[in-house]
């Protein structure tokens, strides 16, 4: 008996190997590192540092598929998290791994998974590995298409903190359907429509000593895309039903979300306007975490998100507890030959973005505006509130002067209510006026040289801003960069940042070394942000995928 | 003993049999044209020619410049080379609805795709962008590179003629 098994599980070796045939294992890797010095410029001492100096976030995926199915992990080892990470990140740990099984339509997902629903204004997990974000859920997802328009997805599972899961359990489903695709009349139609709608419910035991809460907070959307020519116009509302949390100082109002888009784009140009109204939208997976950790929906901040240094010391994040605001963006290519545009056309990108708090008004004259365990306020969906949170107004020239050389200019004027934004109760509204001047030059083929010179100027805050760098490249393996910031304008301190950074790639691997000062400041990608430090030190980042 | 000989046996036959492949055949993800249309990743084609797929979004600089470098000698490169280019935007809600007016703004003539969850980024094991991938007549991953440094739209074009 033993040797039949014997025999069964050494042949069902091969045979199973076979099953899988073309299994392919892929994977990348990440490491950062940073040593930390003590600087008496910046106020740093021994105190101020961790004992053990030098840190690391390191992590790797390795996915092992075949064509209908994959299964991964993700090992992170965070020993410990640099400064600016949360401290609950320290540690080692698979912190991801799944099983996904495809075929027929059929998509079956156990284990970790990040998903998306609509805009992601009712549901999405994602992660943003250098913000230390990821709320990936830890559960069970079928996405399954009957035929080709039609698209369902469902899912249950209770999302990361940290090394661990969060309390709340979710679940959701969503449907989109594209009519042109499902319905045989309209394929030759030229306006294609696009509808679909979601259901996400959130269970959470009450344990609270004072107020009776909702154990189940339930939330629906619906929305629609079309896409008619040169034109699209999209929108979604999400609705969700009472949900008291920390951060929304417990009071038992629904909750409502409303983004609307258009576009317009031909041949070198294109247009867009974004329109957004959020209204007690925290949506968490654990009502009593105040910070975004295990947000169960993504409010999308809309304001411009820039590249150049100065121009992300004042970044817009979402406020959920409510805002309303606009975006609009304007892309223009000036055509050869002209005057503006030159031998090679010029390229314009102006952007205008704002954002207010939303109108609210006492429920009755005994009740303060959002007390606890009230329903909080009141509020005319179409009443913009007095409070402005945020505006910004960008224009970028573009211009390819000759084969060798390129310029760019950049203007940037921001209106950033610090106190509602960030906490700086004595700020206020910082107003800043921002001027970027770009110059790429190619000195030879492989060989280029790009400098950059900004200057940011404000009354408030830390005053005036100015910055140079100089960055040369040799394609395709090595880069070389200086560049100083210095804060001449603060009355407390003028303070020189100055950075050197060199780096090597090959293929997909990638060497970035570093030294220098960084300043303290909010860093966000993708409308969450994270707090760092300022420090002084040499940083190493390594980058590979295979 | 004889137990531990099995199991090395059979961890040895599965391993070989997995590791035989040394190019990457293209994960199949779902992903949706700029018309909203969902398209699987395995309907690429570009009849026996290769592919570049490259990885950009609206706010990352050094991917708009490799883009605009590739366009500016796209046509030559098609005359030559019947070469395709798909771009692949990961830009989610805060500016998918920017990233058509860019592209066009831009005047892009390459085939675009929005990857909002950024399932196509992770199977292909994506750390940052911009991130080009070349794949040959197979459709399969013959070479790829990480980031942009002015000019490395050559070294791309010397290996899309080594196919």
């Amino acid at each position: 008996m033993k040797k039949v098994l014997y025999t069964l599980i050494f042949c069902a070796g091969p045979l199973f190997a076979q099953g899988i045939e073309n299994g392919e294992i892929s994977g990348n890797f990440q490491s950062n590192s940073q040593i930390y010095y003590e600087d008496a410029d910046l106020g740093i001492s021994s105190e101020n540092l961790p004992d053990e100096r030098f840190l690391t976030n390191s992590f790797a995926n390795i996915i092992y598929a075949t064509r209908n199915f994959s299964t991964g992990l993700r090992y992170e080892a965070n020993q410990n998290s640099l400064l600016g990470f949360d401290k609950r990140y320290n540690g080692e740990g698979i912190a991801y791994r799944y099983a996904q099984f495809n075929k027929d339509g059929l998509d079956i997902t156990v284990g970790n998974f990040y998903e998306q629903f609509g805009s992601g204004m009712i549901l999405r997990a994602y992660e943003e590995k250098n913000l230390g974000y990821d709320n990936a859920f830890d559960g069970l997802r079928l996405k399954y298409s009957p035929f080709k328009g039609v698209y369902l997805k469902s899912l249950v599972g209770k999302q990361r903190l940290y090394f661990d899961n969060a309390e709340g359990i979710v679940r959701g489903f969503d449907g989109e359907i594209s009519l042109n695709e499902t319905f045989g009349a309209l394929s030759e139609v030229k306006t294609q429509i696009l509808i679909g709608g979601s259901v996400v419910s959130k269970f959470q035991k009450d344990m609270d000593p004072i107020y009776i809460l909702p154990e189940n907070v339930a939330s629906w959307a619906g929305r629609f895309n079309l896409y008619h020519g040169k034109w699209i116009m999209g929108a979604e509302y999400v609705y969700k039903y009472n949900d008291p949390s920390a951060t929304n100082n417990f009071i038992y109002k629904e909750g409502q979300a409303l983004l609307a888009n258009l576009s317009y784009s031909k041949k070198g140009f294109g247009f867009s306007l974004t329109g957004k109204r959020i209204d007690n939208m925290s949506f968490n997976s654990d009502r009593n975490l105040k910070g975004q950790e295990v947000s169960i929906n993504y409010l999308p901040a809309l304001t411009k998100q820039h590249a150049y240094t100065l121009a992300t010391i004042y970044p817009y994040g979402t406020i959920a507890n409510g805002e309303m605001g606009i975006q609009t963006e304007l892309n223009y290519k000036v055509k050869k030959g002209t005057l503006l545009g030159g031998e090679y056309g010029m390229r314009i990108l102006a952007n205008f973005s704002n954002a207010y708090g939303i109108h609210k008004a006492q429920i009755d004259e005994d009740t303060a505006l959002g007390e606890s365990g009230t329903l909080g306020y009141t509020s005319d969906f179409f009443k913009v509130g007095d409070e402005k949170y945020f505006q910004e107004f960008s224009i970028e020239l573009s211009r390819k002067i000759n084969r060798k050389l390129k310029l760019v200019g950049s203007y940037i004027n921001t209106h950033y209510n610090s106190t509602v934004i960030v906490g700086y109760d004595y700020h206020g509204m910082i107003k800043a006026n921002i001027l970027v001047f770009e110059t790429q030059y190619k000195l030879k083929p492989k060989h280029s040289v790009r400098t950059e010179i900004q200057h940011l100027s404000t009354e408030q805050h830390e005053g005036n801003w100015a910055m140079g760098l100089i960055e040369y490249t040799v394609s395709p393996h090595y880069f070389f960069a200086l560049q100083n910031l210095y804060n001449y304008g603060n009355e407390t301190k003028k303070m020189h940042y100055p950075n050197i950074s060199a780096g090597y790639t090959k293929g997909t691997t990638r060497f970035a070394l570093g030294y220098g000062k960084q300043r303290q400041g909010i860093f966000c990608v993708g409308g969450v942000c994270r707090e760092v430090p300022k420090s002084n030190g040499i940083s190493l980042s390594i980058t590979s995928s295979f | 003993m004889k137990k531990l000989l099995i199991v090395t046996i059979l961890l040895f036959t599965n391993t070989y049999c997995i590791s035989q492949n040394t190019t990457k055949l293209l994960p199949s993800i779902n992903i949706k044209s700029l018309e909203g249309k969902t398209l699987n990743t395995n309907e690429f084609e570009n009849k026996g020619k290769p592919i570049v797929i490259t990885f950009w979004a609206t706010w990352c600089k050094p991917c708009t410049k490799e883009l605009n470098a590739i366009s500016d000698v796209y046509e030559d490169w098609q005359k030559e080379t019947n070469v395709k280019v798909i771009a692949i935007s990961i830009d989610d809600a805060r500016n998918s609805a920017k990233v058509a007016p860019y592209a066009n703004g831009k005047d892009w003539p390459f085939e675009i795709y929005i990857d909002a969850n950024s399932d196509l980024k992770r199977a292909l094991n994506v750390n940052s962008i911009p991130h080009t991938f070349l794949l040959n007549a197979k459709k399969e991953i013959v070479w790829q590179h990480t980031s942009y440094l002015d000019g490395d739209e050559d070294e791309l074009y010397e290996e899309i003629l080594k196919l």
